[in-house]
């Protein structure tokens, strides 16, 4: 057997807090609450992910989740997610406005290069986008020549920015990978929130080189590409699971303070006909509700903000 | 290597000696969270990579952390409320990073065993010195930090080597004699508590630790639904409590604040705590009162009794 260094029994991170400087140590439950407009008890993100996936996929470092699996051409993948953008997005525009919804679109530029008529449909509604990387198989990874990650967060926002006029202030990279640069660069480059750290259920601070981004909680538990294709549940089974959330965080914010709930959902996966009725169903039950808060991420980002300030 | 590990002897679940818990107990509950810190950037081990993805693993290392920023609070509240003391398995590093948790849990009076020093660092490649000291630390960590002397062991992300049981319970004996080190949650091999073998012939006893009722098992590798969960654990109860009538049984929850704290998660979590909390007979305890008990009370008549079919029927093979 291999013997070990003696450096695998060597702790130089042990000590309070967390083993790296990204953010400060602190318990949810300790903290100081937070209040949404007229006391609404639930903020609700419902997080559209506008996705390309290359039917050239490169995969590096690793295979996108979601993306192509079989040998080149991979048309059933490429097809099928291609289905999103064509026929369930419509599904998804269509449910949100009957449930009085306020949706945010977190979109590859490549997507936005590809296709005006959608950008243009999302700009005509007003709704808030936020750039997704350029495309799902543009991974930003660990060991990534800096120079090449700086090139692509650039081309990404700068696209996106040019394509829908909007300013553009919120980042989630493809399959939430990062490379240890990434917050640094994106702050850099205007980025004021971000999605990709999983930590926690409510928005914090977050340090890089150039200032602090916010860390928006975007659950991964509770997306439909987890639940339905990684977990193999069915569409009703994310509808229960989502009001099961929904009815825990509203008893929480009871007795805490206001909380956020994340629906993170892409139009391949719930847009499908035999799945958009469990959306429906869960949208109705949220639009309807009397404690919840439908807003965009960059407004529930201020927002919090917004009451970090008057501490 | 062995074909066998020979920490324990074959032993028939029938006829086996009856077991009573305290105050006529059928089943003996204890629910078992696992506190852990995986780090960030791990040192390499030939043997197990920490993370899938190359560094920095932002999947894994945000989801436990998760679990102590979010999830512990909530998991805590509601073992309150059903009148449960947790057994945790620590991660004993987190002693020093998160001791709000800590002191949190050593008011409720809960019951800390190790879990290694971080669960990114495996017992795989150890020497046995090295294995040793890694032990030696977590149980005077768990001691400075909670003033407890620590009963059990479930090694860090399960990883082991051959002499892993009969470390802990030597260095157990080194730092408080008999006081340390006398129990085992690594093995999965019965429902009722059993006598091991250890190389230095201590009364040392495995405790079931269920790997089906653990949670990260049922959401990440079964990917079965909370629901389905929450289902799973009342049916692993009602088959336990039936039988616990003929010999008193041990049903374990290992949980993970990561996974069972989610909010789409602990009401079905909290359903099936209420159902086994909600029967008579069950005895709602912890992991180190059970080997004690065990221990003390059923040790040497299991022990005889294993003796006596072994030489009644003889081994096969």
């Amino acid at each position: 057997m291999a013997s070990l260094d003696k450096e695998y029994l060597n702790y130089p991170h042990r000590s309070y807090g967390m083993d790296h400087n990204r953010y400060d140590w602190s318990q949810l439950a300790h903290r100081k609450g937070v209040q949404w407009p007229n006391d609404k008890k639930i903020a609700l993100w419902v997080n559209v992910g506008l996705q390309f996936f290359p039917l050239n996929q490169k995969g590096i470092p690793f295979k996108v989740p979601g993306g192509m699996t079989k040998p080149y051409p991979d048309l059933r993948h490429y097809s099928l997610r291609d289905y999103g953008n064509r026929v369930g997005i419509y599904r998804f525009l269509k449910a949100f406005d009957r449930s009085n919804i306020k949706p945010t679109f977190a979109m590859n530029t490549q997507l936005a290069e590809r296709i005006p008529y959608l950008v243009s449909t999302i700009k005509e509604r007003k709704d808030e986008l936020m750039c997704h990387g350029y495309n799902m198989d543009a991974l930003h990874y660990g060991g990534q020549d800096i120079e090449e990650e700086n090139e692509l967060v650039k081309k990404s926002l700068e696209g996106l920015r040019r394509l829908t006029g909007q300013e553009v202030k919120g980042w989630i990279s493809p399959a939430k990978n990062e490379s240890a640069h990434t917050p640094d660069i994106l702050a850099a480059n205007g980025i004021e929130y971000f999605c990709d750290w999983v930590n926690d259920d409510m928005p914090y601070e977050f340090k890089t080189t150039h200032g602090s981004l916010t860390a928006m909680p975007m659950s991964t538990e509770l997306e439909d590409h987890f639940i339905i294709l990684n977990n193999l549940h069915s569409a009703e089974d994310w509808s229960d699971q989502v009001e099961d959330a929904f009815h825990f965080l509203l008893e929480e914010a009871g007795s805490q303070d206001g909380r956020i709930l994340c629906l993170n959902i892409h139009p391949w996966v719930l847009g499908q006909p035999h799945r958009i009725q469990y959306l429906e169903r869960v949208l109705k039950l949220l639009g309807e509700h009397s404690d919840v808060w439908s807003a965009s991420a960059g407004t529930i980002c201020s927002r919090w903000n917004k009451q970090q300030e008057n501490k | 290597m062995k074909e066998d590990p020979g920490y324990y002897d074959y032993w028939p679940y029938e006829n086996r000696p009856k077991i009573t818990w305290p105050n006529g107990a059928k089943l003996a509950f204890w629910v078992a969270p696992n506190i852990e810190f995986y780090e960030l950037n791990p040192p390499n081990n030939p043997f197990r990579k920490p993370w899938p993805q190359p560094s920095p693993a932002l999947p894994g290392y945000t989801s436990r952390d998760w679990g102590n920023r979010v999830g512990h609070t909530r998991q805590m509240e509601l073992l309150d409320k059903y009148g449960i003391r947790g057994s945790i398995s620590l991660s004993t590093a987190l002693c020093d990073h998160h001791p709000e948790i800590i002191a949190a849990c050593k008011e409720r009076n809960w019951e800390f065993f190790s879990h290694g020093i971080y669960n990114t660092r495996y017992t795989y490649g150890m020497t046995e010195d090295q294995e040793r000291a890694m032990i030696k630390d977590s149980i005077e960590t768990i001691y400075q930090h909670t003033d407890q002397k620590c009963a059990g062991y479930l090694a860090p992300a399960l990883s082991h080597s051959e002499n892993t049981l009969d470390l802990f319970a030597e260095v157990g004996t080194e730092l408080f004699g008999d006081e340390a080190g006398f129990y085992s949650c690594d093995l999965f091999h019965d429902d009722q508590p059993t006598p091991i073998h250890l190389r230095n012939g201590k009364r040392f006893a495995s405790i079931p630790y269920s790997l089906e009722m653990n949670d990260t098992i049922a959401y990440l590798v079964q990917k079965i639904t909370p629901r389905r969960y929450g289902k799973e654990l009342k049916d692993n109860f009602d088959r336990l409590y039936k039988e616990g009538a003929n010999s008193g049984t041990i049903m374990c929850i290992p949980t993970h604040n990561y996974q069972v704290s989610n909010a789409h998660r602990i009401k079905a979590y909290e359903e099936a705590l209420e159902y086994i909390t909600g029967h008579s007979d069950v005895w709602v305890t912890t992991g180190k009162e059970i080997a004690q008990y065990f221990l003390d009370n059923y040790y040497d008549i299991a022990l005889s009794d294993i003796q006596t079919k072994k030489q009644q029927y003889g081994k096969l093979g």
